[in-house]
């Protein structure tokens, strides 16, 4: 039996590579200055969706909602092995929350045919873990979360392990499912060569300016043209949406800066390594 | 997040400094692919942006995949069942896996194949990401000759049957050529090929040291002329891996343990053949080795830059007597060689993959769109011959520099290193030892060094020197640099000269010594080609110095490298051909006595 995967990406800063111009004085992320990468989980669950259809067929769909720089994320689903590609982006969407973003996603997940949802766990920007649960319920479908392998998928019944944090669960769900995929569930794929030869020039229709002298009408005759949907297209109440739709607020934020208060220096030879494990033993921290 | 591709200067720097827009044209012959395959380019620029793009991934999957499993695939190596399967190293399997899956099987075979149709050149920057992320990997990914042999030789019915499969990355293959009898002298190859009454083929004998002998699809070297000795005796087959090919031992081998080495019994093994009859070594495994000799020369490029990798690290953060120990003047200097050798190395196998992709593109172009104008012809028939006789003589000498450079390099690198790099601690011993076969496998350096001396006497160097590289437009900085150059070539063509004189012997017993020189004045001209070209790019510095900034043009970069590469290289170009002057043949004449008798237990 064959799938519909729908997998739901996001574009994030690249935050393992923070210098110091990263962080505003605000203590909000300076976003110019880092790179806009693929959240790395979610290419974990757009690995899993194109395993899933390479085994057992079917469709994979990606889908990301931001501004349209994040066309970017899609073109590498497209070169990874996405059959097709959404990108949800107004101006009326931005800053939403978690909860705005997912009542946002789940009306355009409701336009598509769907078995099985696909997330990465949590974006490495937020780090909330939130949108994908959120968009589940939003659905009124089982979720299952920190998902770090697929054991069986039949008919319209799945199996997964999840990874509980001090052990692993398998847990049974009916399609339609949402999952959220953790890191280690796989390796993802790089671009196969014929798919980057072919998607290389694909764009989105937010990404084409009218002076670019690019005939829009012709890339979609090309199927170079990613889809875009605005809120309208996806039929969304504006009162969920954006600002308005999102109760987050945020209180205050504060830059930490870690000092050491006790601190105590192991010499880094064979005795001072020795009396250092010593002392853990002792004091329980390993036994 | 490692990229073997992008992390790369010199290779970032070469890919846009090379006319890739030329080779582009003619690889896609006028693109006239792209009305029927989606994905081939249809104008140079896009050419260029798939070669980039793909080398990206590749990269990328070299970086953070297939590096990371290096150490322990070494150490698993390959395993042989009772049932004489061939178990490959979990870190091998997936590669393989992983390649497969982003399309890079086919990199050189034609479209119509499921090939990406790009040129030798990017073939050759692919196999050097790859083979420093794994240098055992890429006798798997670097033998697409075997599908590239089929292609340009065999019917359209075997082509159809393999080269798909290939593509797709579903088969791997072999080159079965060695004997216990016929190592470098394949003209000595006796395994059987008979046929029976319905002409069918079959094979019947022993090979040996076979270079993923276990793969599925094994291009063989056989006798189809039983009473025929000599190469003319030889034809070329093809056959599949089945219950009637023996793999009888694994060979146990010093480096390269992702890669499997096999020793093959062929029991009547029903097989096709490729091409014509008595044709088997010459043209066709002549042309397979020289395309395999131009993987091994990138393969020992990518090992010689993941080792100076490490001892460029090593030397910065080592500390001895109270600093860095990249700060002591021989430290330093064996660094700044190191570097200057692969940079060399790059030149010249980039150039040559170059003449190969002129040639074998003019070649294609004459069979099969020649010109319908009497002249144009006759200019293609000249272009062909000219880049068939570069192309000729620039292969052994790329697999020859590089794989000694290889070896001194990963050696040199134990030594930056010190104890640590003589410990399994880091992976220097391991790049060393995978380093050794690079001057044995696909022809020894010695037989290299036959072929490249032929191309140094003929006057094939001269005509290069001279009509090639001479007469490009340099850098007025340079000209110094250039006189220099061009005299290193005048006494090269007095050795040449001279050892034509002292007969065929001669030749080859001070062979080494002028292809070395042809070597220096090759690559002196490609740094100062570099120099003057109308690309540059500004790469990061080290620190330590005020002289620099943080930054520095790469063209201004390769000027000082072509000023120490000839300046030092020029006082050994006059005693190196001071000694082929010389007339000395004591290795003829008193060989005996000074060598002593056979040792006796």
């Amino acid at each position: 039996m064959a799938y519909n995967c729908v997998v739901l990406i996001k574009q994030v800063p690249d935050t393992k590579r923070i210098t110091g111009e990263a962080m505003n004085a605000d203590g909000t992320v300076n976003r110019a200055a880092l790179p806009a990468i693929f959240n790395p989980e979610d290419l974990n669950a757009l690995e899993l969706a194109i395993q899933i259809k390479e085994k057992f067929g079917g469709t994979v769909t990606a889908i990301t909602m931001g501004l349209p720089a994040a066309a970017k994320i899609l073109r590498e689903s497209l070169y990874r092995g996405a059959d097709d590609a959404i990108l949800l982006t107004d101006k009326r969407a931005a800053a939403s929350d978690t909860l705005a973003t997912s009542y946002i996603l789940s009306c355009a997940i409701k336009k598509l045919k769907y078995d099985i949802l696909l997330c990465g766990r949590q974006a490495i920007d937020g780090d909330t873990a939130q949108v994908g649960p959120q968009t589940a319920e939003k659905l009124g479908i089982p979720q299952i979360t920190y998902v770090e392998q697929l054991i069986e998928l039949n008919n319209q019944t799945i199996i997964v392990r999840r990874n509980t944090g001090a052990g692993w669960q398998e847990v049974k769900a009916q399609l339609p499912v949402l999952l959220t995929v953790m890191d280690d569930a796989n390796e993802p794929r790089v671009g196969n060569a014929k798919r980057l030869m072919k998607y290389k020039d694909v764009l989105a229709p937010a990404e084409i300016t009218p002076d670019s002298g690019i005939d829009i009408k012709e890339l979609e005759k090309k199927g170079l043209l990613i889809k875009q949907w605005s809120l309208d297209d996806i039929g969304a109440d504006l009162n969920w949406c954006g600002r308005d739709g999102s109760p987050t607020k945020v209180h205050r934020i504060q830059s930490v800066v870690l000092t050491a208060k006790e601190s105590k220096t192991v010499e880094p030879n064979q005795a001072g390594i020795t009396n250092m494990i010593h002392e853990l033993i002792i004091d329980k921290t390993i036994s | 997040m490692a990229n073997f591709y992008r992390d790369n200067d010199d290779i970032q720097f070469l890919f846009n400094h090379i006319d890739l827009a030329a080779i582009a044209e003619l690889q896609e012959e006028g693109f006239k692919f792209a009305k029927d395959f989606d994905y081939a380019p249809a104008n140079a620029a896009e050419a260029i942006k798939n070669y980039d793009l793909v080398l990206d991934a590749l990269g990328e999957l070299s970086g953070n995949f297939i590096a990371p499993r290096s150490e322990q695939i070494d150490r698993d190596g390959n395993r042989l069942n009772e049932d004489g399967s061939v178990t490959r190293p979990d870190g091998i399997a997936q590669s393989i896996d992983a390649l497969g899956k982003a399309g890079v099987m086919g990199f050189t075979l034609p479209h119509r194949f499921g090939g990406l149709n790009f040129p030798n050149l990017v073939y050759s920057i692919a196999n050097e990401i790859v083979s420093r992320a794994d240098a055992s990997l890429m006798n798997i990914f670097g033998l697409q000759g075997i599908a590239e042999t089929i292609n340009y030789f065999a019917d359209e019915d075997i082509r159809q049957r393999y080269l798909h499969d290939f593509s797709a990355g579903k088969v791997t293959g072999a080159m079965v050529l060695t004997e216990p009898d016929a190592g470098s002298d394949l003209q000595a190859v006796k395994l059987k090929a008979f046929q029976d009454d319905d002409g069918q083929w079959y094979l019947y004998g022993v090979k040996r040291f076979i270079t993923n002998g276990c793969g599925e699809v094994l291009l063989v070297l056989a006798r189809s002329e039983p009473d025929r000795s000599g190469g003319l005796g030889l034809s070329l087959f093809v056959c599949e891996r089945g219950p009637t090919v023996h793999v009888r031992r694994l060979e146990d081998k010093l480096g390269i343990h992702g890669s499997p080495t096999c020793e093959l019994f062929f029991d009547n093994t029903p097989c096709r053949l490729v091409g014509e009859r008595k044709r088997g070594l010459a043209p066709y495994v002549m042309s397979l080795m020289n395309g395999a000799r131009i993987g091994i020369s990138a393969q020992s490029l990518g090992i010689a830059e993941a080792t100076w990798r490490v001892a460029r690290d090593y030397a910065a953060s080592r500390e001895q007597f109270g600093r860095a120990i990249e700060k002591l003047p021989a430290v330093r200097d064996m660094v700044i060689d190191m570097k200057i050798e692969i940079e060399a190395a790059r030149a010249l196998l980039y150039e040559t993959s170059l003449m190969v992709d002129f040639d074998s593109n003019l070649e294609k172009k004459l069979q099969y769109d020649p010109p319908a104008d009497k002249e144009a012809l006759k200019e293609l028939k000249n272009q062909s011959r000219k880049y068939n006789r570069y192309a000729g003589m620039l292969t052994p000498m790329t697999k020859y520099f590089s794989s000694e450079m290889c070896n001194r390099i990963t050696y040199d690198s134990i030594q930056v290193l010190g104890g640590s790099g003589y410990m399994r601690d880091y992976p220097c011993e391991r790049h060393a030892r995978d380093a050794r076969i690079t001057t044995i496998y696909e022809g020894t350096s010695q037989l290299q060094i036959v072929a490249a001396v032929r191309g140094v006497c003929s006057g094939t160097a001269e005509k290069y020197l001279v009509e090639e590289l001479a007469t490009r437009q340099y850098d007025p900085q340079l000209a110094d640099l250039l006189e220099i150059l061009k005299e290193g070539t005048t006494q090269m063509v007095e050795c040449a000269a001279f050892v034509k004189e002292k007969g065929v012997d001669y030749m080859d017993l001070y062979g080494r010594r002028l292809v070395d020189i042809a070597i220096y004045i090759i690559n002196g001209y490609l740094f100062c080609r570099q120099a003057s070209g109308k690309f540059d790019m500004q790469i990061p510095v080290a620190q330590g110095s005020d002289a620099f900034g943080s930054t520095i043009s790469m063209k201004q970069r390769k000027a000082m490298i072509a000023r120490r590469y000839i300046m030092r290289n020029a006082p050994v170009i006059k005693a190196v051909a001071s000694v082929i002057k010389s007339a000395d043949e004591s290795t003829f004449s008193q060989y005996e006595a000074l060598i002593g008798p056979v040792p006796v237990e």
